[in-house]
């Protein structure tokens, strides 16, 4: 690992006319660490993450990120064109629902070969064994490859859509509820494929989460969030088992044991 | 004919010309590039090529020969009615012969006869925006063209080989212009592709119902999209022409009979014709010679 980090977030704030989205957030991102974003609805976690994977414009504040040069760039200052290389190429984006981040009228093995098409891939049969490689890394068997993704299960939707973003060998991705919306079971499955591969490559990664037990799986650090500002932030083992803030105390409190 | 005057010079009034003589120069200056106008209403139906009447209409002038074609035919009932209503507010020569028409209005087909420099071929569009069966939002249609970001036209192409072993598109096949932007040619079949590349003619393509209006200029580079490991390739027949024995030109299937009976004739009813008459016959060629060529005179 270098000694810089690979996002610096710095006061960050989204007003949405007098409401607040987020408010202030700074903080940095290391490669390779997955940092949890947690909180309940509406304290402004995914405001957050949309200002940061740049689908929306913060009111105020910067995030600077490091380059594959080693420059940083601040991200609200680059272009469009800039920005939307970066998302397709150094960036993922996995959605809370798969239909968001997959066309779901065009085959498994096109969705996953679409990056690869975008960044100027042409040769059909290098981008297909790219695309069945990536397929079998998500637990897809490769006879699914010519389906559409509207034959697959919630599950296999999920890990399509990983496999998509994975392809380009992003640096940096963002989560919205990974797990959401799944059963428990193909949830841990989930889980354990998105530790392993984060792990693998080396990702760094921002999950936003309402789920305590993704944010304990997945995440080294954690920031809980509530109305819009972080309320407590630091090592994940640390805020669950010794939360200080009253709210985190009342979050840890709140999980239903079984 | 004393109503003709009850029409302006080919029937839109001098703003409406103005309107879109602007946009076919910007379209001209932006090769492959998607000019929105304001289309009017039009004695016609859309998509009975209202785009390409409003083009031909504003660049016609009184010394121009036309010649309308539908399907390569100059004898159906849309390439008649174009070629009539022209005779009528613009009282301008037509002509079924491709040589020696100064625009030729064209449905869905390149004339075989190669075009020459100073002729005009406007191209009648259904559906000017190549991505949009895979991207339905304008919006972004219009940014992915701003952007250069043509990755999903790809993801089309593939999926056609995923499912039938080859590009299975056969029209209206994507074509990126001088290197920029990427066109859909309207829905020639990919025959004809290969014409439009660096050609002496200039090519305007006009919409009608989805108001744009875009060209390519002579002697522009246009190329059809591929992959490295299946490249870009035309159609070919196993059979020549019924009639005239022509090969290597796009053929059309003719039901004879219903016990299956059918043949292949050229779809340029007017190249078929021309080899005809040079006595060039194919195997099912009727014995008696065919009306030669004919031009109707200006009124």
């Amino acid at each position: 690992m270098t000694d810089e980090p690979l996002l610096r977030v710095s006061a960050l704030s989204k007003f949405y006319g007098s409401r607040v989205g987020c408010d202030n957030v700074s903080f940095d991102l290391w490669p390779g660490e997955v940092l949890a974003v947690v909180g309940e609805s509406g304290s402004g976690k995914t405001t957050l993450l949309n200002c940061l994977s740049t689908r929306l414009l913060p009111s105020s504040g910067t995030a600077s990120y490091r380059m594959r040069d080693g420059q940083f760039r601040e991200l609200y200052r680059m272009s469009e064109a800039e920005r939307r290389f970066l998302m397709r190429t150094d960036w993922g984006f996995v959605h809370q629902n798969p239909a968001d981040g997959l066309r779901m009228t065009v085959s498994a093995g096109a969705n996953v070969g679409e990056r690869l098409m975008a960044v100027g891939d042409r040769h059909y049969g290098k981008i297909r064994a790219t695309a069945v490689d990536w397929l079998s890394r998500v637990e897809i068997e490769e006879d699914r490859i010519d389906d559409e993704p509207r034959a697959f299960s919630g599950g296999m939707r999920q890990r399509l859509q990983i496999a998509r973003n994975l392809v380009t060998g992003p640096r940096l991705v963002f989560m919205d509820e990974p797990t959401g919306g799944l059963d428990v079971s193909v949830q841990a499955r989930l889980l354990d494929l998105l530790r392993g591969l984060v792990t693998d490559l080396g990702l760094a990664a921002i999950v936003v989460t309402h789920d305590l037990a993704v944010a304990r799986l997945l995440s080294q650090r954690m920031m809980v969030m509530k109305d819009g500002r972080v309320v407590e932030s630091g090592l994940t083992d640390r805020v669950l088992d010794d939360p200080r803030a009253p709210y985190t105390q009342l979050l840890v409190s709140s999980i239903l044991q079984v | 004919m004393t109503d003709i005057a009850t029409y302006n010079f080919a029937y839109l009034d001098e703003q409406t010309k103005r309107m879109i003589r602007r946009a076919i120069l910007k379209g001209i200056a932006i090769p492959g590039y998607q000019v929105p106008f304001a289309s009017r209403e039009m004695p016609m139906p859309y998509g009975w090529g209202t785009g390409g009447v409003q083009v031909t209409a504003s660049i016609i002038g009184p010394d121009d020969v036309l010649k309308v074609i539908d399907q390569g035919a100059d004898d159906t009932t849309n390439a008649v009615s174009i070629r009539a209503f022209f005779k009528k507010v613009a009282n301008v020569a037509v002509t079924t012969d491709t040589a020696s028409a100064t625009i030729i209005q064209t449905r869905h087909r390149i004339p075989e006869h190669p075009l020459t420099a100073g002729q005009v071929l406007v191209y009648q569009v259904p559906i000017p925006e190549p991505l949009r069966f895979l991207e339905p939002r304008e919006t972004e249609t219009r940014k992915m063209h701003a952007l250069e970001e043509y990755g999903l036209m790809h993801v089309k192409l593939y999926e056609d080989i995923a499912k039938h072993g080859r590009i299975a598109t056969t029209y209206a096949y994507p074509v990126k212009v001088e290197g920029r932007y990427v066109m859909d040619p309207s829905p020639t079949p990919k025959f004809d592709n290969p014409k439009m590349h660096r050609s002496p003619a200039l090519q305007l393509f006009g919409a009608g119902r989805e108001k744009r209006i875009y060209a390519v200029p002579p002697f522009t580079e246009v190329v059809s999209l591929d992959f490295e490991d299946h490249p870009f390739e035309v159609q070919t027949f196993d059979q020549p022409c019924a009639l005239c024995a022509a090969e290597n030109v796009y053929l059309d299937e003719v039901i004879l009979d219903d016990h299956g009976g059918h043949m292949f004739v050229c779809s340029d009813t007017d190249h078929c014709e021309k080899r005809r008459a040079d006595g060039h016959r194919g195997h099912l060629a009727p014995e008696t010679h065919p009306t030669s060529q004919k031009m109707e005179p200006a009124q």
